[in-house]
């Protein structure tokens, strides 16, 4: 079959929707809609607006904290995988807060912080910074010693090996943790706003619970999750153009 | 040309050790190498040949002793040495193009101008119609001749090569030496080339340096002279050829375990 990728992922999603339909008719729980309710719900957001008022409340913690997630992350990585020194310095820190319970640590980065913009960019930052600086390090510092002596042999400033020579080379791996931390990235955005103050997605997540209106509820959590699969879709077909020579890999023979 | 190449050896080994934490890689060696044509640099592994010429090219710094390029003592990586590695050490993501001339674009060379040169060298090894495909493009043995077209192009008196075919399967590595050979000829530069191989030191040098070990030292100096000027077919059953053969076989026998 010509489109056999294709039917296997409309086939996924009519099983898994499938299920979703048939737990709610149930029904499992009473705080459990059918997934058409809750999509009934999402288009009901969507006519009238209630949906984009509020991603554009959400997006602002996400896309501050992964901008400054993204080019923070990839210089300290880049530092770790050049310098021994800085990595047993450094590295740790972001060992301990990839694994810290993040939600228990949200009051402390509120009574510092406040319940503003701030402490949400923390949360996304928090969530999405070590897995794109520990990426980064591990892919600066396994590029491959014999590329790097060829830079230095043909005279390669330092400058010059790590910008012509360790960054491409270590770019693919670097593109993953970028795509790893922008998907923690979302999480993040929606646990500050269940977490510090309702706001956006996080608020209509909250205030439709509190009302007993489960399925727009659901149909809220759907559509960050949504938003999360295409975005990381995007940046995959992002990918798959920028690196197609590099894919092939380092192949010794 | 300055009056320094006018020195009878391109490259002169005094007392070098090389210690790699404790272990002993190199003790008080000293060598010769004559300018012009092709010397190599012979041993059994564990001989520290491959440390030597790494020595020698600056990319690793001396324990002791000293190392002079054309009367100027070495202390790092330098223009008029250029280095072939034994894993080839290209860049998958450039084309063929870009990698020969990599080393010219790391000194700045302008792109026409580095194109060009890089052009005529893709040409000396011949691999023309391969600017533009990429290192998984291709075989072992084209991939070692990028990586020599690169160390031609940025125009160095001295070529190091470190094992440069040890990678490469044994009808590539044939033809490779008779094309090195050739190479060697109508280049006026010299070339320093390590190996293990005895067939491939004495078919494609001019002269032999044979390296023991432990302690590492040259135990000889090798130089064939009857068959260098005969035709690359016949060199295989030249009579001197198949002597130094057995001979350096002979010598190395006993550290071979």
């Amino acid at each position: 079959m010509k489109n056999r990728p294709l039917f296997l992922k409309i086939l996924s999603g009519v099983l898994i929707f499938g299920a979703w339909e048939v737990a709610g008719q149930i029904p499992v729980s009473f705080a459990f809609p059918t997934f058409l309710d809750s999509m009934a719900a999402l288009w009901v957001m969507t006519v009238d607006g209630t949906i984009f008022v509020a991603y554009a409340e959400t997006l602002k913690p996400l896309v501050v904290g992964v901008l400054i997630s993204a080019f923070l992350g990839i210089g300290i990585g880049v530092w770790i995988g050049l310098s021994r020194k800085f990595d047993w310095l450094v590295s740790p820190l972001f060992i301990v807060m990839q694994s810290a319970p993040l939600a228990a640590l949200i009051p402390l980065l509120v009574m510092v912080y406040g319940i503003g913009l701030t402490s949400k960019v923390f949360v996304v930052c928090i969530m999405a910074m070590p897995v794109i600086v520990l990426n980064t390090g591990g892919a600066v510092r396994n590029t491959p010693a014999s590329i790097v002596e060829m830079g230095n042999s043909f005279l390669g400033s330092r400058l010059q090996v790590i910008m012509k020579i360790i960054m491409p080379s270590a770019s693919p791996i670097i593109f993953v943790g970028l795509r790893l931390g922008i998907s923690a990235g979302f999480i993040g955005a929606i646990l500050a706003e269940l977490k510090i103050t309702p706001t956006g997605v996080g608020d209509i997540i909250t205030y439709s619970r509190s009302i007993a209106d489960y399925p727009a509820m659901y149909a809220a959590i759907f559509s960050i999750i949504l938003l999360a699969v295409l975005f990381l879709n995007v940046l995959e077909r992002i990918e798959t153009v920028l690196f197609k020579g590099i894919n092939k890999g380092l192949v010794p023979d | 040309m300055h009056d320094k190449t006018q020195s009878p050896n391109a490259v002169e080994v005094r007392n070098v050790c090389k210690y790699y934490d404790q272990v002993e890689a190199l003790r008080d060696m000293s060598l010769d190498i004559p300018r012009g044509g092709l010397t190599s640099m012979l041993g059994p592994s564990g001989c520290g040949k491959t440390t030597l010429l790494k020595i020698i090219a600056g990319l690793l710094p001396a324990t002791s002793g000293e190392v002079f390029v054309n009367g100027e003592a070495v202390t790092g990586p330098g223009p008029e040495r250029a280095f072939v590695f034994q894993d080839f050490a290209l860049l998958p993501w450039a084309s063929v193009m870009r990698n020969v001339a990599f080393g010219l674009e790391l000194r700045g060379v302008a792109k026409s101008e580095r194109e060009a040169i890089a052009e005529k060298c893709i040409a000396d090894v011949g691999l023309n119609g391969f600017e533009n495909s990429f290192p998984h493009q291709l075989s072992g043995g084209m991939r070692q001749r990028v990586g020599l077209a690169r160390a031609l192009s940025v125009d160095a008196e001295l070529l190091l090569m470190d094992e440069p075919f040890s990678a490469v399967d044994e009808q590539t590595r044939r033809k490779f030496q008779e094309d090195l050979l050739n190479l060697v000829k109508s280049q006026n530069r010299t070339f320093l080339f390590v190996t293990h191989s005895i067939e491939e030191a004495v078919y494609v040098s001019d002269q032999i340096a044979l390296l023991l070990p432990r302690p590492s030292r040259v135990s000889e100096i090798i130089q064939p002279s009857g068959f260098r000027d005969k035709d690359p077919d016949s060199i295989r059953r030249d009579s001197e050829y198949l002597d130094i053969v057995d001979d350096i076989w002979k010598s190395l026998r006993s550290y071979v375990e």
